[in-house]
């Protein structure tokens, strides 16, 4: 295969992985514009997302789409349980302290999951088979083309949610300014609640897209959402066009990372990839996020 | 450091040094020596997370670069023990120098993410870079702990040496966190704006924390390989870093006797825990949620809390919950 | 703990030179030029919204001009950092008291000397001699400071947990352990009784023979007739005054500016 083509061929191994992340990250700018804290239980929403679909379609035959639309409540479910229990609860609202609460559920989840599924790695099947289709001598996964789908149709409802309807638009209002949104008598607290809800379906979807391609068991939740994160920072944090953004490139420079270098090392890649953008340019490509200097 | 700390100190050290006596089983002293060297790093943790008010959850990579540092370079090279040990010190610093130097300009959760992305790539090149480091099934024949011709060859004999350390530690860093930059560093994870105005370069001393806060775990890493002359990657996992984290949470943020506590809890956890292994990990995580929920300045401080009044003339080493950035 | 070079009394040792600051739209110091001698206290008065605590913020570095030059004994110092600046011998008070809170009475006080005094992490840590000695002069000063604002006997008490009286006091005490060469007083008297007024106002007045050089932000008319040497009025961002006291009290325009127009 020439070179072009191989790269061709990582361009679009990359865009999928990259669309995931994508989802992961939106996931994660969602909860802080809401409340200013990252939610480290994100990645574990997107295993949750896998393992329930598992559950549900090939444990007790439910049908592919309500097995989907009951795999996105039951996730969606728990970050609602999530909001409602520890971080309501929590007595000190210091950002960090919840940020480690978060850390304590994604370790809790990881654990009630390796309990009640196992360790050992799940897959779905793809949703339209196996035979892979070309596209000017690459190869295509089916399942590449849904995750494209999905997430493109994902991006357009929410962005459409953001702009065009009343709750999304108070939603923004809430990422601008906290108090200016309270005092104009923006209800926060329900805001706040339905931005766990949504993170937890999000998750939910782009883990049940992606486990037909990547398999999924109980650990990994953390590299997802580190990822995800990763993506998130990389677009420019608290941004949705920026999370997309960021997503894609992620999964792209991962991919010809992996082929053109070394595949054992992609993981890391991710996280110096985080790291470097730390260091250089916290404010991400699309630069807008909400950095305090201190 | 005030008099009543000395009088815990010198009660502490005397506890700990009359211990051996009083146990035969090599079993029990291995625990306690495994704990003397958590309490170095969860100390190290509490530095930052008490006086420069961060939070790093990188910490086993700090613990994994010296220990890998100092087994690879005595081993594989032939390096001086001792000096190799300053010296893992010291790069660990550097390293943890470079990651904060940009992070700890920024809100606190993007150093949490650094720590963890680098904790993560330590990770990966312990297991991948298996010609240097022995991979996934670790790196053996680490030469034993010995000061000239004194070779600590057994449980035994290491205890003294282990313990004397981290009792040095403590002691090292009651006396820091009484000094004029154990206040500063105070001041500064309370009210930053005002600890600037009153003289206090933040930036500088946060970095300066952290340098410390990896030296020490580093410090702590380089005595485990030398004691244990075996190492491999899964002791370094993020897992680890989320624990001692915890351990510093359990303990009380900034209160160092509260590390201490919580370092304790930390090492006999696992043994207790041993019978229901599975649960381990849910454990922990409920652990850590109920602890913060419920305890945010830590349960050590929530105990010493109901037992003291509201004037402190004695230890000021509890400093009470962080600074408040509200959330939600 | 006072600098070796004394300034004489026709020098300058703050002048502000066409400060600018912007919030956004709002101009909330528009080309404020003044310069003030030492060995002198100067309040700084207005309205509210006058711009007066910007002012102080900008001098101590919490905010950054967009324009203009602050000059301290003569060198710049608009482009440095506020811990800096502190360490050059300008202290300030906040006008909410900004205690650290967690730490005791005693202990905040000995913060105040931060800039003053010297000793690092070896010392610290191994508690050498030469840190035996600064940190027992440090106790030393903090307690005289202490019993002067009659917060002694509260030493041994979180900052938290005093009375909000006592708390503006330690907050005075602060600022005031650095031995400034430049005190910057933000609303010292608010909400203290006449005898604590008075009190303030006295030691105020000693520091200044003390030598040193007081910049008063405050509302209290009493107090600020009865010690300031001169007055500088603010109105939106501009000086509309300067000068004694008793002919700021007939200026036209400063009348106007309290009154409304």
């Amino acid at each position: 295969m020439s070179l072009s083509l191989q790269i061709f061929q990582f361009l679009l191994t990359g865009l999928t992985t990259g669309s995931t992340y994508a989802l992961i990250a939106i996931g994660f700018s969602l909860i802080h514009n809401a409340t200013g804290i990252v939610n480290f239980a994100q990645g574990e929403f997107v295993m949750l997302g896998g393992m329930f679909m598992i559950t549900f379609y090939s444990f007790l035959n439910i049908p592919l789409l309500p097995a989907f639309f009951l795999t996105t409540f039951s996730v969606a479910a728990v970050g609602l349980l999530l909001e409602q229990g520890p971080i309501r609860r929590a007595k000190s609202k210091d950002i960090l302290i919840l940020v480690m609460i978060t850390v304590g559920a994604s370790i809790f989840i990881k654990g009630l999951s390796m309990i009640l599924w196992g360790k050992n790695p799940m897959t779905l099947p793809p949703f339209s088979g196996e035979a892979p289709l070309v596209f000017w001598g690459a190869a295509v996964m089916p399942q590449s083309i849904w995750i494209f789908g999905i997430t493109v149709s994902v991006v357009l409802a929410l962005n459409y949610f953001f702009q065009g309807t009343l709750t999304g638009k108070a939603m923004r209002a809430v990422a601008a300014s906290r108090r200016s949104a309270v005092l104009t008598g923006i209800p926060v607290v329900r805001l706040i609640l339905l931005s766990f809800t949504l993170s937890g379906a999000l998750g939910a979807v782009a883990g049940i897209i992606l486990t037909p391609i990547t398999t999924t068991s109980y650990d990994v939740g953390i590299m997802l959402g580190l990822k995800g994160f990763s993506a998130a920072i990389l677009g420019g944090y608290g941004s949705m066009p920026g999370a997309v953004v960021g997503g894609l490139l992620l999964g792209v420079l991962e991919s010809l990372a992996a082929g053109l270098i070394s595949s054992e090392y992609k993981d890391a890649l991710a996280f110096l990839i985080l790291l470097t953008v730390l260091f250089f340019k916290p404010n991400g490509i699309l630069g807008q996020g909400r950095l305090r200097r201190v | 450091m005030g008099t009543k700390n000395k009088i815990y100190l010198l009660i502490y050290a005397g506890i700990i040094f009359s211990m051996p006596a009083l146990l035969q089983n090599n079993y029990h002293l291995m625990v306690l020596n495994v704990a003397a060297l958590n309490i170095i790093v969860i100390i190290g943790l509490n530095l930052l997370m008490g006086y420069a008010g961060q939070i790093s959850l990188g910490h086993a990579a700090f613990f994994g670069l010296g220990a890998y540092l100092s087994a690879i370079c005595t081993t594989t090279y032939g390096f001086p023990l001792w000096p190799t040990m300053v010296m893992a010190m010291i790069i660990t610093g550097m390293v943890a120098y470079a990651i904060g130097i940009p992070t700890l300009k920024l809100e606190g959760h993007y150093l949490v993410m650094a720590t963890l992305g680098f904790n993560v790539i330590i990770y990966i090149v312990m297991i991948q870079l298996d010609s240097v480091t022995g991979g996934p099934s670790g790196f053996a024949g680490i030469p034993r702990l010995k000061i000239g011709t004194l070779a600590f060859d057994s449980d035994r004999k290491i205890y003294y040496l282990l313990w004397a350390v981290s009792i040095g530690t403590l002691l090292l860093s009651l006396n820091l966190t009484h000094s004029r930059v154990g206040r500063a560093m105070a001041a500064l994870s309370h009210n930053e704006i005002a600890a600037r105005c009153a003289g206090i370069d933040t930036q500088t001393y946060k970095v300066k924390i952290f340098f410390i806060s990896a030296a020490l775990g580093s410090l702590a890493g380089s005595l485990y390989a030398h004691y244990l002359t075996f190492i491999s990657p899964g002791t370094f996992s993020i897992f680890y870093s989320i624990q001692v984290v915890t351990m510093v949470l359990v303990g009380g943020i900034g209160s160092l006797w509260g590390s201490v506590f919580g370092a304790v809890l930390l090492t006999i956890l696992p043994e207790a825990l041993h019978a229901v292994k599975e649960y381990n990990v849910l454990i922990y995580g409920l652990i850590l949620m109920v602890v913060l929920i419920f305890f945010p300045q830590g349960l050590f401080p929530g105990i010493a809390e109901a037992l003291r009044k509201k004037t402190t003339d004695g230890p000021l080493d509890s400093r009470g919950p962080l600074p408040l950035k509200k959330g939600i | 703990m006072m600098p070796e070079t004394v300034l004489k009394g026709d020098q300058t040792i703050l002048e502000t030179r066409e400060i600018t600051l912007r919030f956004g739209g709002l101009e909330a110091l528009n080309g404020l030029s003044f310069s003030i001698s030492p060995h002198q206290i100067v309040s700084i008065i207005g309205p509210n919204g006058a711009g007066k605590t910007t002012l102080l913020n900008a001098i101590t570095g919490v905010y950054s001009a967009d324009s203009g030059e602050i000059l301290f004994r003569g060198s710049p110092i608009s482009r440095l950092k506020s811990f800096q600046i502190a360490a050059l011998g300008i202290n300030r008070t906040f006008q909410q008291a900004q205690l650290f809170v967690n730490m005791t009475v005693l202990e905040n006080v000995m913060v105040g000397m931060h800039g003053r005094t010297k000793s690092g992490f070896l010392g610290g840590a191994l508690h050498l001699p030469g840190e035996r000695r600064e940190e027992k002069k440090i106790r030393e000063k903090a307690e005289s400071l202490l019993d002067f604002f009659g917060l002694l006997p509260k030493a041994g008490y979180l900052a938290a947990h005093i009375s909000v009286a006592e708390q503006k006091r330690l907050e005075n005490s602060r600022a005031m352990s650095g031995d400034p060469e430049l005190l910057l007083l933000d609303e010292p008297v608010a909400g203290l009784n006449i005898r604590e007024t008075e009190a303030m106002g006295d030691l105020i007045i000693r520091l200044k023979e003390k030598g040193q050089t007081i910049i008063l932000v405050e509302h209290n008319m009493h107090l600020v007739m009865g010690i300031s040497d001169r007055l500088i009025v603010l109105h939106h961002g501009s000086k509309i005054g300067e000068g004694r006291p008793e002919d700021m009290q007939r200026d036209r325009r400063v009348v106007e500016a309290y009154l409304g127009t």
